[in-house]
């Protein structure tokens, strides 16, 4: 009798940690391979000058339609091949990292910056500011986006700018919701009615008590927002509405293979690989973030 | 004298019309007293409390017409920045729940040091000597360690004195305790009305508790004033109103608090509920409820008759 007991202690020990390590690996992969790819995608897109092995806007039009070099007719200098002018296409991705990467960064930065001072006002003042401030993000957020990018376009012109103005003018929108919701449940907390007791002016409050109660959520909110806008921007720049040749941008690197999807599929699919693994790490960790941040998950 | 209500009136201005949460109420505090604000749950106590510290819910709360002096100075007429400076400098408050009271993101040192940055001009490398001195003032032990830990590492008794502690900060000369001992247990409850009396013959600070508990009232209260339906009804120093109450409410009130000495079957209990602010009763606010009405009581309200020095009481029967 007591020798079948130390027995069946070990098998169930043995079982749940053998589903505790599989799950404890797949939770570590999802974190790790996402940060990898991003911090690789940044440190391309910061040293693409050194990295990139051509010239990204070179044409050569003697190795054009080289294919990439594990397939037949591929040539080692051109690792993934050439588009159709001949211009590497490695290169054209590791400086397009630069373009998709920096109109991501500076478009959250904006949004971010904007939608939590007007979220914050408005979860915190409530009354009158608080309608008139969710009445214009309703109105930002049913606008249609790709409608305004393509009016921007045609005003100002195609480019950077017109990206980041089409993309930061509505994007604020989401922030400040999600915002303002959670102001105005932390503006409803004691410490804040605490705070008020104590002195603090309505300024004080909304920047030392809400603010860095909210910081959580923000950040998960920019991470997740990563994806997005490199999406957007590739969008945009497949509908030559965002950046223009001979800039490489991977929406735009999409787009000029797309006549030659039949015979040199490689031009088109590298950049939309590359556009998929950031949207993907992106989005991975901002979950992981999420998870880590929130102290109930925490917890478990 | 520290602090002098005279005819408070304060009203919630809802779409269902105007709600006279306070009607008409007058006390004073002296230095170094306690006086103990009773009643039951939406009689006013708290909206009271708001008023003198002026927080109440704008734009619906307003008070309507009165005088809150404190220190000489009417608080109704203060400027709005005025009396942001008045707060947690000359009047602090505590409120009801210590456990939530406390930000989450912020060291206890960083929550003391921030009421004595902003109402004291001291040198930064004075305020943690000065906010050290104010948690050994609630007695919080290792006031060196506790500084850099963040609430969720207190225990609830130690928030509350951490919140004792912020709103002492400034060494205020009154403080409004807004039933600071309804979320704590028996034990704890005893420790920190201790700590009240400790605290008050160190400052002088005036302090009014409020409170629904008679029980906390006899331990630290001076004088007590007994609120029903927005008025107070009878003040008396604290041994006067549980020998000999004069108020019918009164009477009842403290026939209703479990006694262990007697062995009755069923607590006594007041009949009925409170009246609707809204739709006050002609008479006295209590009437309807009162065993030993008389005619008069139905069609007048009662004065207030001031039957001794501190006491006063607003009933026909009392002459």
């Amino acid at each position: 009798m007591l020798s079948t007991l130390p027995t069946a202690k070990t098998k169930t020990k043995k079982q749940y940690r053998g589903v505790t390590r599989v799950t404890r690996v797949i939770q570590k992969l999802a974190f790790w391979v996402p940060l990898i790819i991003m911090i690789a995608m940044i440190i391309l897109a910061i040293f693409a000058n050194f990295i990139a092995p051509h010239d990204p806007n070179l044409p050569k039009i003697t190795d054009r339609y080289t294919p990439p070099v594990f397939m037949e007719g591929g040539k080692s200098e051109y690792l993934l091949g050439t588009d159709q002018i001949g211009r590497d296409i490695l290169s054209r991705l590791i400086y397009g990292a630069r373009v998709s990467l920096s109109v991501s960064l500076l478009v959250i930065l904006i949004t971010a910056a904007i939608g939590t001072m007007l979220g914050i006002a408005a979860g915190y003042s409530g009354g009158r500011a608080d309608a008139i401030i969710m009445r214009v993000v309703d109105m930002a957020l049913s606008f249609p986006g790709l409608l305004l990018a393509m009016l921007l376009a045609v005003a100002i012109g195609p480019g950077f700018t017109t990206v980041v103005l089409a993309l930061s003018i509505l994007g604020w929108a989401g922030y400040a919701r999600m915002i303002r919701g959670e102001a105005l449940r932390i503006s409803q907390s004691d410490f804040v009615a605490q705070a008020r007791v104590n002195g603090a002016s309505g300024w004080r409050i909304m920047t030392r008590h809400i603010f860095p109660n909210i910081i959580n959520s923000l950040i998960v909110l920019m991470t997740l927002q990563v994806g997005m806008m490199i999406l957007a921007e590739a969008g945009l720049s497949y509908l030559g509405l965002g950046i223009t040749v001979p800039t490489p941008s991977w929406g735009a690197m999409v787009s000029d293979g797309r006549a030659n999807l039949d015979n040199a599929w490689w031009i088109s699919l590298f950049p939309g690989v590359c556009i998929g693994l950031v949207v993907l790490s992106g989005n991975f960790l901002g979950d992981w973030i999420r998870d880590k941040l929130d102290p109930r998950l925490r917890q478990l | 004298m520290v602090l002098q209500v005279e005819d408070l009136h304060t009203s919630f201005f809802t779409k269902m019309g105007e709600v006279k949460a306070v009607d008409g109420i007058s006390f004073h505090v002296r230095e170094r007293e306690t006086f103990g604000i009773v009643g039951e749950s939406g009689c006013g106590k708290s909206v009271t409390g708001l008023s003198i510290m002026r927080l109440l819910p704008e734009p619906s709360g307003q008070i309507v017409s009165g005088k809150i002096i404190l220190e000489g100075k009417n608080l109704v007429e203060l400027s709005k920045k005025h009396m942001r400076a008045y707060r947690g400098k000359v009047v602090s408050m505590i409120l009801q729940d210590p456990m939530t009271s406390l930000n989450p993101v912020y060291t206890i040192g960083d929550q003391v040091g921030e009421a004595v940055r902003m109402h004291q001009d001291l040198p930064e490398n004075m305020v943690e000597a000065e906010v050290i001195d104010v948690l050994r003032l609630l007695r919080i032990p290792a006031p060196e360690v506790r500084l850099k830990e963040y609430p969720f590492q207190l225990s609830g008794g130690m928030k509350q004195r951490v919140v004792g502690a912020i709103a002492m900060s400034c060494r205020p000369r009154l403080l409004i305790a807004d039933e600071p001992t309804t979320a704590l247990d028996a034990t704890i409850q005893a420790q920190y009305i201790a700590l009240f009396e400790d605290i008050q013959e160190k400052t002088n600070v005036a302090i009014i508790f409020i409170t629904h508990d008679f029980g906390v009232v006899a331990r630290i209260c001076d004088r007590v004033g007994v609120m029903y339906a927005g008025k107070i009804i009878e003040t008396a120093p604290t041994r006067d109103i549980f020998k000999n109450p004069k108020h019918p409410y009164t009477i009842a009130l403290i026939k209703s608090v479990p006694q262990l000495d007697k062995k009755d079957d069923r607590l006594f209990s007041i009949e009925g509920q409170p009246p609707s602010m809204m739709n006050l009763p002609k008479g006295c606010r209590f009437c309807p409820r009162c065993h030993v009405a008389l005619d008069i009581c139905k069609e007048q309200e009662p004065p207030e008759v001031k039957i001794s020095e501190n006491r006063s009481v607003s009933c026909w029967r009392v002459k």
